[in-house]
Formats: C-alpha cells, structure tokens, sequence
C-alpha cells in the first residue's frame, strides 16, 4: 500500500477543456440515466470563453469533506481515497460542501443527500467520453509531474527565444 | 414525450400574463423544433400586415428536440422567430452556446413572447416560475453587462442570458440578439423586434431532467458523430475556421470587395484566416455538448486596438474587410467587437458600411452627411466611427441603422443602385456573379440574402457544375440542398456540423428517432424539409411578397466583374434570372408567380395553411 500511484483521481487540463459539459452530460447519464448537469459529479467552469476547467473530487488525504461531517455520513475508503456517504446518515446538512475548496461534494437536486465522483468503478466515463483528451486519471505526483514538465518546456522556449 | 419537454410557454408582456400550453405530436413531427416549429408558431399566432415593431407581432423563441441531451451541436442551440423589420417577411435567426440547453432543461420548447411591458423588463424563466423584472438599469447597457448583471442580480452564475444592446433598444433594423458573450442570433434584425416589446432580456435557468428515447443507441450514435467530428468532414472549422473562405474566394474570384465593385482582393492575404490564425487567434473554444470547437477567439495585442477581443467568422470579417476595402484585421476585430457591444448584426452593419463609402465615393454622401468623415473604401478609421453612430443612431448612423435598402431610399440621388440587399436584407460574403447555382438560392431563400438558406455555393466552388452558365435542372441540386438545410435549423444541429452526417436524411432521421422515440423515415424527414420551406414561403406571401421579390442585388444583374480572374465579365442578367425562377418553382411544384399550390399544401399535409394561396393563384 500507499504506493505513490494509488489514489488516482479525475484531473481536467485547462490548456485542452473547451468547456463543452461532454463530461457532464455523460456523467449525469452513467449514475442518473438522464441528462442533467445537476446530477454530474463533474462540473465545468467556464468563467470566460477563455477560461474553462472542468472539477471532480480530488480525493483528498484526510478529506475535509469528511473531518467537517458532523453526522459521520462521510468515510473515505482506505484503498481508494473515493468519498463514500451513508445516504441514510446524511440529511443534507452542507458542511462538508462548505469544507469542500474545489465545490467538487454536491447536494443531488432529488434526494438531497451528498454525492461526489466515485471514480465509475475505475473506469471513469468522463474521461472515456472528453472529445478534447482534456481529462485524466491522475495521482497527486503525477500531476505534479506534469507541471513540471510543461513549466520547463514553457521555461526552455523563453530561454530559447531570446 | 421524449427528447421534446412537451411544452410551450407563452408570456404576454403588456399585462404579465403567462400560460403554457402543449406541444402536439403532431406539430412536432411535422415541423420537428427549431425554426420549423417557430415559423408554425408564428404563422398561427400572428395576422397578416402586422408591423413588426407593433406589440401584436410575436416573437417566438424555440430550441430543438436534441436540445440538452449530449448530442453534439444540436444539444445547444436556440432559434428566434419573428416578422423581420428589415425584410417584412419571415425573419429568422439561431444562435449556439448554452442558452438553449438551459431554456429545454427549464421544461419548455418554445415561448412565445406577445404584447410589448410598459416599461423596460427582462424575463425570468426558473424552471415553471416565470416573472418579468425591472430592467430599468439594464437598458442602455451592452448585452454582455447585462449578462453579468443578470447573473449578479439572480444570485446564480449558471443563469443563461440572451439579451439586446443599444442598438435594439433603439430599433435599428440590424439589431442582433445576443447569448452567451460572442454568440448571435444575428440576422433580420429580431434584437430590434425585443427592443420595440421593451425587452431586453431573457434569462433561464432549469434543472430538469432530459431523458431519451433509446439512450444506448443513441450514445451510440453520438459517439460514431464524436469520430466523424474529429475527422475531415470539420476539419475547416477546427483549424483555420471559415475565415479559411477568403483566400479561396479571392482565387476563384469570388470575394466582394468595396461593395461589389470588384471579386478579388489586393489584400486579401492580410485578412485572410493564415494571417488571423498567426497573429490574432488566443484560443479556440467551442458551445455546450459540442466535439468540433470552432470559436475562433481573437485578441489584438498591439497598436490603437490593443486589448480587443472578439470571435472572428468569415462573413464579418469579409463585411468589414474585403467589402469595406479594409486590409487591417486589427480594424475589423475592433469593428466586429463594437457590434457585439451594440447588439448589431454584424454582417449587415459591415455591409452597410461598404454601402455607404460607395455613395461617398460616387458623391452621394458628402463630408456634411458623414459628419466630417472621410468614408473611403479602405479607411479603417472612418469604418470604426461608423458602426458607433450606427450603434447610437446618431447622425449619418441613423439612417444606415434602418438597413441598406430603406437607407437607400433616404438617401435617394440613385443609391439605390449600391444597395446590395435581397428582400432588404444585407449580402453576404460570395460574389454570386460568378456563381449562377448559388444566385438561385440566394433570389428565392425565404429570409433573403443569405448563403445559409441553401448552401449551393458548395456546388459552384466545388466545380460539380459550370458556374458561369445556366441551365435547366440546376435549381434541382438548390432544393436538395434547401430541404437538409432547413432540416439542420429544425433540428438546431450547428451547420458547421453538417458533413458528419454522411447519409443526410437518413442519418437525421434516425438521430431524431433516437432522441425522440417518435419514427421518422429518411423520406419524411425530407418532406419535412420541403414542407418546412413551403411554410416559410407561404408566410412571405402572406404578407404580400411576389416572384418581383425574388430578386437578385442591382450590381449582381448589371456590373460585370471588372477584375482580371476567372470569372472577368460575368454578370446575372433578367433573362437568366427568370429562367432560373421558373426552373426552381417548377421543380418546387409551384406556380411561375412562386405560388405553392393547393396540391403541393396538400401532399405536404399543410392544408390548414391552403387559404394563404386563396385566390392568389391565377388560372
Ligand atoms: S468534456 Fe473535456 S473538454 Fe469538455 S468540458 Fe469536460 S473536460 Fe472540458
Ligand atoms: S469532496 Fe472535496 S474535500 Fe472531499 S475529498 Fe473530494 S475534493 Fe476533497
Ligand atoms: S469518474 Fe465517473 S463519477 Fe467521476 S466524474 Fe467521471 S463520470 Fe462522473
């Protein structure tokens, strides 16, 4: 266990999403069967035509989402990282929506019970369905990785340029 | 019903009055969603002869049955419907984004806007609450602040707007209607017809489900679209996007340029989509659902203009560009930003502009008319000033803001003979001298000048046909064309989309019968079609139109191109505009004046509608 790989979660590149809502509508259509954005536990953001990004779960350690559950509704699974919720303890209370920095544990619009992105059972649709290549399953250090390397190559061709 | 919300919202805005109503299988399979439903919509709620700035012309605004579901491009557009104050006829106008998406999960297929508020207000829908609200600190601001003071005001940032400038409050008759930032409904000037109701907005929000009818097949299908979106059939549009049109229209010489003086271009290189793509394009985004992306967002970032912003399409572009004898893209993104500031079409806006500079040119408008401008072809400056005073309607602007054709007769002194309009809406960007199929489709599409209507240009570039000739049998490939692309605007599938569905009709129909669970056959998907441009003519003749309307530009019929290309000397004269006519009705099955006959309503099951043609037709 606690292999730098594990917990790998759904991570959108800003450069690629478009902001298209694909992953949100085929999201809504894998757990839900309809298509509602409201029901997608991915949601994108397009704050200008230039700014896009699309946000599920970040699997976080020691998820605040879960320290901040005053019904213990919430636990983390061990192996996973995925935030898993008691529908029956959680009576819709949102303070772990208000823990939550990434707005990435909603309210279901009919249940109103907390849901967030299970990771589709390891074979996430979001990622499967995103025309832009936009969407990956990433672990913390990976991602890490590939800021990294683009900040470098952004850096090399400056040096380059001059 | 399935794919379709089922419903239809009506909002009378002289008393607040709001009413639902539902939509019949029947309507729906007949005239499918988009502008079908809403020219139906129209036709049935509205009399003849009405102005169409008077509170009993209805604006109609539909979305499609693939709306909100993740069918790509068509789970995003929106339609507008309404009696054109450019035209008098049938004005229609679609726009992409994510307003559509948000007005079909609210649970409505169309609303039908009556009566005109007391005072400026703007409209609510929240899901089934719908309110009007003041808009007194709205009016006057760009559709783009309004957007965000909307947002600001409802509390909610996912709330979707489509609302009009100044330029519609004013009732210029180029006044756009506009989503989402960048997007428009931009022709026949339907902002003007929200400005005459005192409306100045719309914004929705909804939360319902969508549901189809066959959800795996038709994943399925979306998902075999996805492929084909992300391969040649769109390529265009994802690389170099239609400004890729002006170097090949230059080589073929068929780019209007100083308002069809001439059909090539000395600097088309500098406006051309390579250029625009090197020095000016940020990014590339694209609407709700959709695979392709061809927003072609664009930023000055040096000289006068530095720090302007716009999405940059051909047909702008060509308005302020080649038309106005423009060569500086920086110029023509500024002008094109302005229009979305205003709320102007602006295509007809840059149109006009070239209009103008060639009265001044041939001393028909002088420095005392322009307010001390010199309006040359070629001066960018002088452009930019234009489209602020045709914004404002101030001096000079006031005139041009009633379109080129009643310009025109304002102006009088002969400028009429440099008014390139059809049924008095602005030309677009193909010089139809050289392209004889195209000129058909453009003398008899229902909302006027327009390449979008038919498409049959493709014929000519392609080089299927002689595009200097004439002949019998043409106008077959024009409708052809005509009954898809109508299909398309029901539908509400982007038309940038339109070669991924490789067997048209067939395809179409089995996405609609998917979505919808209602079964469609190729075929009557096409009668669809048909009858759907039926209906648009119908709602023309109606309101007086006759064969004299389908006309073509008065340089197109009587200026040969000047210019030293392929197509050097080819003009359109009447006989062969007439020979045209009558090959086209006589294959629409039509009268030569272009009357639909009582058979031809109908086989196409429109025989409610037979009492247009009541008398009209001559034995
Ligand atoms: S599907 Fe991909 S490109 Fe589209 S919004 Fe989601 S992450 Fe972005
Ligand atoms: S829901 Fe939010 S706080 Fe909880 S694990 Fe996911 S990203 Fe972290
Ligand atoms: S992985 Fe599955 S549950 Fe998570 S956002 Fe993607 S589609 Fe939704």
């Amino acid at each position: 266990m606690a292999s730098i790989h594990a917990r790998k979660f759904v991570s959108s590149d800003p450069e690629k999403c478009v902001g298209c809502c694909v992953c949100e509508y085929i999201c809504s259509y894998e757990k839900e069967k309809v298509f509602n954005p409201l029901k997608s536990r991915i949601r994108v953001v397009r704050l200008d035509s230039l700014i896009n990004m699309s946000l599920a779960c970040r699997l976080c350690e020691n998820a605040p989402c879960v320290t901040a559950c005053p019904r213990d509704a919430l636990t983390q699974s061990k192996e996973t990282g995925i935030i898993l919720v008691d529908e029956d303890k959680c009576n819709g209370c949102g303070w772990c929506i208000e823990a939550c920095d990434y707005g990435a544990i909603m309210i279901h619009p009919e249940k109103r019970v907390v849901f967030t992105c299970d990771l589709c059972d390891g074979k996430p649709k979001c990622v499967e369905w995103c025309p832009e290549d936009a969407l990956d399953i990433v672990s913390t250090d990976t991602l890490a990785q590939k800021a990294r390397i683009s900040a470098v190559r952004k850096l090399f061709q400056e040096t380059t340029k001059r | 019903m399935y794919g379709y919300a089922g419903k239809i919202l009506r909002i009378n805005l002289s008393n607040g009055k709001v009413s639902l109503s539902p939509l019949e299988e029947v309507v729906a399979k007949r005239y499918i969603g988009g502008i079908g439903l809403g020219m139906y919509l129209l036709i049935k709620n509205s009399k003849a002869g009405v102005d169409a700035f008077s509170p009993e012309n209805p604006l109609i605004l539909t979305t499609g049955p693939l709306s909100g579901t993740i069918a790509p491009t068509g789970g995003n557009g929106h339609a507008f419907v309404s009696k054109s104050p450019l035209t008098g006829g049938l004005g229609e106008s679609k726009s992409h984004g994510f307003f559509g998406t948000e007005l079909k999960r609210a649970g409505y297929d169309a609303v039908i806007f009556e009566g005109k508020a007391e005072k400026p207000v703007y409209v609510w829908i929240d899901d089934d609450n719908v309110q009007l609200m003041d808009a007194k600190a709205l009016w006057g601001k760009s559709p783009q602040e309004t957007e965000d003071m909307i947002r600001e005001d409802l509390g909610d940032y996912y709330v979707r707007v489509a609302a009009i400038g100044p330029a519609g409050e004013k009732l210029a008759r180029v006044a756009c209607i506009m989503n989402d930032k960048t997007r428009a409904a931009g022709r026949t000037g339907l902002g003007a017809v929200m400005g005459a109701k005192n409306l100045k907005a719309i914004a929705v929000r909804g939360t319902k489900d969508i549901a189809v009818a066959k959800p795996e097949e038709f994943l399925e299908f979306v998902k075999m679209l996805h492929e084909r979106m992300r391969g040649p059939a769109t390529e265009k549009y994802r690389t170099l996007g239609t400004p890729l049109n002006v170097l090949v229209h230059n080589s073929l010489g068929a780019l209007p340029t100083r308002n069809f003086t001439n059909a090539t271009f000395e600097g088309a290189e500098l406006v051309s989509g390579e250029y625009l793509n090197k020095q000016f394009v940020a990014k590339i985004v694209g609407c709700s659902s959709c695979a392709m992306r061809c927003e072609h967002l664009a930023i000055v970032s040096e000289g006068p203009y530095k720090g302007t912003t716009t999405r940059v399409e051909y047909e702008p572009l060509w308005a302020f560009g080649p038309h106005c004898g423009v060569d500086r893209l920086d110029a023509i993104i500024k002008a094109m930003e302005l229009c979305n500031l205003y709320g102007l079409d602006s295509l007809s806006t840059g149109n006009i502009i070239g209009f103008a500079m060639d009265c001044y040119e041939h001393g028909i408008l002088s420095k005392n008319d322009t307010g001390g401008l010199e309006l040359r072809f070629g001066n960018a400056e002088a452009m930019i000033e234009m489209v602020h005073k045709i914004g404002k309607r101030e001096g000079l602007g006031d005139i041009l803001a009633e379109g080129v054709k009643r310009a025109a007769e304002k102006i009088g002194k002969g400028a009429e003979k440099y008014a390139n309009h059809i049924k008095g809406l602005e030309m677009t960007g193909y010089d139809i001298r050289g392209l004889k199929t195209a000129a058909i489709g453009y003398a008899v599409s229902f909302r006027g000048a327009d390449h979008n209507r038919h498409g049959a240009y493709a014929i000519d570039l392609k080089g299927a046909v002689d595009r200097f000739k004439v002949e019998k049998g043409r106008s077959k490939y024009v409708i052809d064309i005509e009954d898809l692309y109508t299909i398309i605007d029901s539908l509400m599938v982007c038309k940038f989309s339109r070669g991924v569905y490789y067997k048209e009709f067939e395809d179409l129909a089995r996405y609609y019968s998917l979505v919808t669970g209602i079964e469609m056959s190729p075929k009557e998907m096409r009668r669809a079609g048909e009858r759907i441009n039926n209906l648009g003519r119908l709602f023309n003749i109606r309101e007086g139109f006759t064969r004299k309307d389908d006309h073509l530009p008065p340089k197109v019929m009587s200026t040969p191109i000047p210019d030293n290309c392929v197509s050097k000397g080819s003009y359109i004269s009447q006989e062969e505009l007439d020979f045209m006519l009558d090959d086209y009705y006589a294959h629409r099955g039509w009268t030569r004046d272009g009357i639909p006959t009582p058979d031809k309503l109908n086989e196409l099951e429109m025989d409610e509608l037979a009492y247009i043609v009541e008398g009209k037709i001559k034995k």
